[in-house]
C-alpha cells in the first residue's frame, strides 16, 4: 500500500496521545478522561451558507473512574491500541477485523473486553471525531458497497479502470476512494446519477443508459457508502458533474439523498468532505404517481414507524424548503409509499425509456 | 366423539319420543332391605385418599406424620418439652429384603417421653375412627378430628394385615404396657389382639408402631423434608430420625422453651350455623336461654344475652330446649345481627418470632433470615394468627462455591449463567408442615400475590418469585380449614389472606432493605473491582501504544491509588468483609429480628449453632412481662413485650457484628422504629 508517510505518522501521533492522556492523568492524580464530540442531532448545525450539516462544538466526557463510563474508556484505549498497530504494520482492514483483535477476556474473570461489535463500531466512530482523522487514515474499510459503470477511467493501485468497458457488473467502489488510492484518469461524462437500489441500477446499466444519456451510474445499495459519497462528490467537484439522486419514494429515501446532499446526523465531521450540498432529488416524488399514472394498487401503505419517521424529517433545518415540506405532506396525506421497483407496473424498461427521460428533459427535479 | 356428538345435536329436539315410564324392577321393599348403616370405617376403607393415602409414598408419610403430630400434641398438653424418635425401617415382605428403591412395606415407630395413655382408652386412640380429645374442644392443636392415627392403623390393617403396636407408660412408678390392637372396620370398634405388661426402658411415653405398605424416596413431599420442616417450625423439639438408609439425624433442641400452652374457647357466636346452634340448645345443661347464651359463648355477657333475646324475641327465661324451628332461626338471625366482641386469642399459641428465627436460621443457609408474627385476627369466629419468616441467600460455603467455578472465556452470544430458582414455600398449620397441594393453598396463593419486585426480588407472572429464598407462613387457629380432611391445604377465606398478605410484605419490606443494602455495598465493592480488572487492560494498551517502554508498575500503582480516592475503597472492604472485620462464625450473615432492619443477631442464635439459648435468661423475663401485661389483652401485650424483650437484648448483647453496623449511618435502626410504631 503506497501511502504518504507523512499522514500516517500524524495519526500515529494522535493515537499514542490517548496513552499520553492516561499518563499524564495519572501522575497528576486526576481522573483520565477524553473529550469526545457528541454525535447527535443535538450537537449538529446547518449551515445554510454552505447547505450541509456541520459538528457544532458540544462534548462528552468519558472518564475512567466512572461506573458507567469505565469500560467503554478502557475499550476506546484498546481500539487505540489496536488502530496503531495498523498504522504500523501499514494494514487497511475492516471494522469486524478490529472487533476480533480488540476482543479477549479479561484476565482472573470470565468478562470480554467487547462483547459484540455493536460495542467496538461506536468507539472506533469516537476515535475518528475525537482524533479528527478519517477513517481511511485510521485504515479500517468497509465493505465494497457500490457499483459505477459510465464513461468514466480511474486507476486503482496503478490499474487503469474503464468503467465503460466492465460489462453490467461495472466497476465495484472501494471504500477508500481518496486521491492517493483511486485518482481519475478521464471522465467524458455529464452528470451522474445516483441511485438507492441495486435493482434500478442493474436496469439501467443492462439497458446501458448512461451511453445514451453519457452519465455515470453509481449505486449504494441502499443508504450509499462512504465510498460511493466520496466518489459522487470527487466526480461532481473535480468534474463539475451535476448529481442526481433517485431513491424511493418513503422517508428512508428522502433521508437517502439528504446525507448524500448535506451529510449525516451521526457522521457530522465528514460533510465537508462528503456532502454535496447541489445534489438534487430527481425521484421518486410523491407528484410522481399522479404524473407518470402509477396506479394507487402499487402503493403501499405508510406504517406508523415511517410516518412517525416523515414528521421527523418535517422538522430538521435541511428540510425546511416550502418545495420539500410539501413534497414530505403530500406524502402523508396520500397515506401511501412508492417503491421504484412500483414503476415495473407498467413496464419492465419504464424507468429507463421513460420515466427517467421525462424526468431529466423537464428538469422536474427537487433541490 | 366430539363429531359424533355434534352431528347428532340438532336431532332430539324435534325427535325426541315420548318417555316411556321404565318399568319398575326393584320394589321399595327390596330396597329397603338393601339399606343399611355404614361404618366411618368402612367409608374410609374405601376413601383413604380423602385421609391422605392416596399413593404409597404419599401413605408413609401421612403415617409417619400422623404419629409424630400425636406425640407433640400429647408432650405439649402435659407440658413436657417433646422428645421424639422417629424409625423407618423397610420390612422384608417374606423373602429377603429388596433394596430400599423398592421396597414396599415399612415399619414406623414413633416414640415420645410424653405421658403416656391410661391402659383403659388405648385400644380406642388408636383403633376406632373419630374417637380423641380434640374434636369436642375449640383450642388449638396439631390433630382436629381423632381420625389420624387411627386411620394410620387401619391403613397398615387393610395393606399389610399387621396389627398396630402401642407400648404406653404413664410414669415411671408404673409398668408399661404393650397392645397390639386392630379395627373392626364395621363396627368401628377396636378389636384387642395382645395386652400385657411389659419391661421398658423408658420411664413416661408412648411408642407406637405400625407396619404399611409404602414407598420410600428423598426429595419434595417426602419424610424427610416433612422432618426437616417440622424442626424449622418446633425449635423447642427434640428428634431422633432413623431414616430407612439405615442414616441417624439427630435434632437438637434449639429453643429451651415449651410455646406457652393455648387456652381452650368456647365457640363464638359468629362462627356457629344453625345445625350447630340447635344441638347446643338441645346440649346445653344450662335452664334458661340467657343462661345458655352466657355460659357456652365466648363474648357473650349476660347483658348481652339478654339483648340477643330480645332482639330475638324470645324470653330470656325460656328453656332452651324448647326453641326449635322459626324461633331457633330468628335466635340465629338475631346473633349474627348483633355486635358481639371478637372472640379472646389467648386461645392460640403462636410459634413466636424469636423461635421461628431460630428454626429458620438452624435448618436453612441464608444470609438473611427474618420473622414476623401478626397481631391475632378472627375468620368466622374462630381467632388466627398468621405468623411468616424468610430466609434469603445461599450462606457461605454455597456462596464460596460459585466463586470457586473457573472463568470461562465467552463467546458472542453466550451469557454468563443465571441460575433461575424459585422460592420455596414452606407451609404450617399449627405447627405441622403441609407438604402437599401446595397450589391449592391460601398460604401459596398469597405469595403468588405479593409483588415481590418491589422488595427488589424478580417474579415472572403469575409465578413464584425467584432467588435462593424459603418463605416460611404458619397459620395457627383454634380450627384452621383445611380443604380436605388430609389437611393438606388451607381453604382460602379473605380474612386469612389479608393476614398472610401483610405479613409476607412486612417480610419483604424487610428483605428489600437487607437488600438495598447490601446492593449498595456490593456496587461498591463492584467499582472497585471493575477498575482493578480494567486497570490492568488499559495499562496494557497504553503500554503497547507507547511502545513498550512505559514504566507499567508506576502506571497502575497510580491508577489505583485514583481508584481508592475515586470509591471510597475502605470502607467497601470493612463492609464486605474483606479485611477480616466482619462478625466471626457467620460471615455474610445478617439476621434481622423483629426490632427493625439493622437488627443483631438475637442472644439465642448468635453464640454457637450447637448448643443455643441460654436455658433461662432473657427468655424468662419476657414470660414475666408477658403475666404483669396479660390482663390488658393479649394483642397489646404481643407487641409491647415484644420490643421490650429487643430493647434488653441490645443492651445486654453487643454482638460481634456491631463493628459493621458502626460503619453504618446511625440513625436507621432508630428510624425503623419509628416506621414500625407508625
Amino acid at each position: 500500500m503506497v501511502r504518504k508517510n507523512g499522514t500516517s505518522r500524524a495519526v500515529e501521533k494522535k493515537l499514542v496521545g490517548v496513552a499520553d492522556l492516561v499518563i499524564t492523568a495519572a501522575e497528576r492524580r486526576k481522573d483520565p478522561t477524553l473529550a469526545i464530540p457528541v454525535r447527535s442531532l443535538s450537537n449538529i448545525t446547518f449551515n445554510e451558507h454552505k447547505g450541509m450539516i456541520e459538528m457544532g462544538k458540544g462534548k462528552q466526557a468519558r472518564s475512567f473512574f466512572n461506573v458507567g463510563m469505565a469500560k467503554k474508556f478502557m475499550q476506546t484505549v484498546l481500539v487505540a491500541d489496536a488502530l496503531c498497530e495498523l498504522q504500523r504494520a501499514n494494514l487497511t482492514t475492516s471494522l469486524r477485523e478490529v472487533y476480533y483483535r480488540a476482543k479477549h477476556t479479561i484476565k482472573d474473570s470470565n468478562e470480554n473486553t467487547f462483547d459484540t461489535q455493536d460495542e467496538s463500531d461506536p468507539v472506533i466512530e469516537d476515535l475518528e471525531v475525537t482524533l479528527e482523522a478519517l477513517r481511511e487514515e485510521l485504515h479500517v474499510r468497509a465493505e465494497n458497497a457500490g457499483s459505477v459503470a459510465g464513461p468514466l477511467v480511474l486507476v486503482d493501485d496503478g490499474d487503469r479502470v474503464d468503467c465503460a468497458r466492465l460489462g453490467k457488473g461495472g466497476y465495484s467502489v472501494p471504500s477508500i476512494v481518496e486521491p492517493e488510492f483511486v485518482q481519475i484518469k478521464k471522465c467524458t461524462a455529464d452528470f451522474v446519477l445516483l441511485v438507492e437500489k441495486g435493482t434500478q441500477w442493474n436496469r439501467l446499466s443492462e439497458d446501458k443508459f448512461w451511453r445514451k444519456y453519457n452519465c455515470i451510474l453509481l449505486t449504494g445499495n441502499g443508504q450509499p457508502p462512504r465510498g460511493v459519497r466520496r466518489l459522487a462528490r470527487r466526480l461532481h467537484e473535480e468534474k463539475r458533474l451535476p448529481v442526481y439522486v433517485l431513491v424511493d419514494n418513503d422517508p428512508w429515501g428522502y433521508y437517502i439523498y439528504s446525507v448524500i446532499k448535506q451529510g449525516s446526523i451521526n457522521l457530522a465531521f465528514e460533510s465537508q468532505r462528503m456532502a454535496i450540498p447541489k445534489a438534487k432529488f430527481i425521484g421518486l416524488s410523491s407528484g410522481d404517481p399522479e404524473t407518470y399514472g402509477l396506479p394507487r394498487n402499487v402503493g403501499i401503505k405508510l406504517n406508523d414507524k415511517d410516518i412517525t419517521r416523515a414528521r421527523e424529517l418535517l422538522n430538521y433545518h435541511w428540510f425546511q424548503k416550502k418545495s420539500w415540506q410539501e413534497e414530505i405532506k403530500r406524502m402523508l396525506t396520500s397515506g401511501l409509499k412508492y417503491e421504484l421497483d412500483a414503476l415495473a407496473n407498467k413496464d419492465f424498461q419504464y424507468l429507463t425509456k421513460k420515466y427517467l427521460p421525462r424526468k431529466l428533459k423537464e428538469k422536474d427535479w427537487l433541490d | 366423539m366430539a363429531l359424533a356428538t355434534r352431528s347428532r345435536k340438532p336431532s332430539p329436539p324435534k325427535t325426541s319420543p315420548p318417555p316411556t315410564p321404565p318399568k319398575p324392577t326393584v320394589s321399595a321393599v327390596e330396597l329397603g332391605a338393601r339399606q343399611r348403616e355404614i361404618s366411618v370405617s368402612e367409608f374410609f376403607t374405601k376413601n383413604r385418599h380423602l385421609l391422605g393415602f392416596d399413593n404409597p409414598r404419599k401413605a408413609l408419610l401421612t403415617c409417619v406424620k400422623e404419629a409424630v403430630d400425636n406425640a407433640l400434641d400429647a408432650c405439649e398438653e402435659a407440658g413436657i418439652l417433646p422428645e421424639v424418635a422417629v424409625k423407618v425401617e423397610a420390612v422384608a415382605n417374606g423373602e429377603s429384603p429388596p433394596p430400599l428403591s423398592q421396597a414396599t412395606r415399612f415399619r414406623i415407630t414413633v416414640t415420645d417421653n410424653g405421658p403416656g395413655i391410661v391402659r383403659q382408652q388405648i385400644p380406642r386412640i388408636f383403633a376406632k375412627l373419630l374417637y380423641g380429645s380434640k374434636f369436642h374442644r375449640l383450642r388449638m392443636s396439631r390433630g382436629q378430628q381423632g381420625i389420624g392415627i387411627s386411620a394410620a392403623g387401619m391403613y397398615g390393617q387393610l395393606t399389610t394385615g399387621k396389627p398396630v403396636q402401642i407400648t404406653s407408660r404413664t410414669s415411671a412408678k408404673t409398668p408399661a404396657h404393650y397392645f397390639e390392637v386392630q379395627i373392626d372396620t364395621k363396627k368401628n370398634e377396636p378389636r384387642i389382639l395382645v395386652e400385657k405388661q411389659i419391661a421398658w426402658e423408658h420411664p413416661r411415653g408412648i411408642q407406637v408402631s405400625i407396619e404399611v405398605e409404602g414407598r420410600y424416596q428423598k426429595g419434595r413431599a417426602s419424610v424427610d423434608e416433612y422432618i426437616e420442616q417440622t424442626i424449622i417450625a418446633n425449635p423447642h423439639v427434640k428428634l431422633t430420625y432413623l431414616s430407612p438408609e439405615g442414616e441417624t439425624k439427630e435434632y437438637p433442641r434449639t429453643f429451651h422453651e415449651l410455646p406457652p400452652a393455648p387456652r381452650e374457647i368456647k365457640p363464638h357466636p359468629y362462627g356457629i350455623e344453625l345445625g350447630m346452634l340447635l344441638k347446643m340448645l338441645q346440649d346445653t345443661k344450662s335452664h334458661w336461654l340467657s343462661g345458655f347464651l352466657a355460659s357456652d359463648f365466648s363474648r357473650v355477657s349476660p347483658h348481652l344475652a339478654e339483648d340477643i333475646c330480645k332482639a330475638a324475641k324470645l324470653s330470656p327465661r325460656a328453656r332452651p330446649r324448647d326453641i326449635h324451628g322459626e324461633a331457633a332461626e330468628g335466635l340465629y338471625k338475631a346473633i349474627q345481627s348483633t355486635k358481639i366482641m371478637a372472640p379472646p386469642t389467648n386461645c392460640l399459641s403462636p410459634i413466636g418470632e424469636k423461635a421461628i428465627l431460630s428454626g429458620v436460621y438452624q435448618q436453612i443457609k441464608g444470609e438473611f433470615y427474618t420473622a414476623v408474627t401478626r397481631p391475632p385476627a378472627v375468620y368466622r369466629g374462630n381467632p388466627f394468627v398468621i405468623e411468616a419468616g424468610l430466609a434469603y441467600g445461599r450462606g457461605p460455603e454455597q456462596a464460596g462455591e460459585g466463586q470457586e467455578k473457573k472463568p470461562v472465556a465467552l463467546a458472542e452470544g453466550e451469557q454468563q449463567q443465571d441460575d433461575h430458582e424459585l422460592a420455596r414455600v414452606i407451609r404450617y398449620a399449627n405447627r405441622v408442615p403441609l407438604v402437599h397441594q401446595q397450589s391449592a393453598c391460601a398460604i401459596y396463593k398469597a405469595v403468588l400475590d405479593t409483588t415481590w419486585r418491589t422488595y427488589g426480588v424478580t417474579q415472572s407472572k403469575g409465578a413464584l418469585p425467584a432467588g435462593p429464598m424459603v418463605i416460611f407462613v404458619h397459620m395457627a387457629s383454634v380450627w384452621v380449614p383445611f380443604t380436605s380432611e388430609s389437611k393438606e391445604a388451607i381453604a382460602d377465606y379473605d380474612e386469612i389472606r389479608k393476614e398472610i398478605t401483610l405479613a409476607l410484605r412486612e417480610c419483604g419490606r424487610r428483605l428489600g432493605a437487607f437488600l438495598r443494602r447490601q446492593e449498595r455495598a456490593q456496587s461498591e465493592y463492584r467499582r472497585r473491582d471493575i477498575f482493578e480488572l480494567y486497570i490492568e487492560e488499559v495499562v496494557d494498551a497504553c503500554n503497547r501504544l507507547k511502545g513498550g517502554k512505559l514504566p507499567t508498575k508506576k502506571l497502575k500503582e497510580q491508577l489505583h491509588k485514583i481508584a481508592m480516592t475515586r470509591t471510597g475503597g475502605e470502607k467497601t472492604d470493612e463492609v464486605l468483609g474483606k479485611t477480616g472485620g466482619g462478625p466471626e462464625g457467620l460471615p455474610h450473615s445478617i439476621i434481622v429480628t423483629p426490632e427493625g432492619i439493622e437488627g443483631e443477631v438475637s442472644v439465642s442464635i448468635a453464640t454457637a449453632p450447637t448448643e443455643a439459648v441460654p436455658p433461662e435468661g432473657a427468655p424468662g423475663e419476657e414470660e414475666k412481662a408477658a403475666k404483669r401485661t396479660r390482663p390488658k389483652g393479649r394483642a397489646r401485650h404481643e407487641e409491647s413485650g415484644k420490643s421490650k424483650d429487643a430493647r434488653a437484648m441490645r443492651r445486654v448483647k453487643p454482638t460481634p457484628r456491631h463493628k459493621t453496623d458502626a460503619s453504618k449511618p446511625a440513625g436507621t435502626p432508630r428510624k425503623s422504629a419509628k416506621r414500625r410504631k407508625a
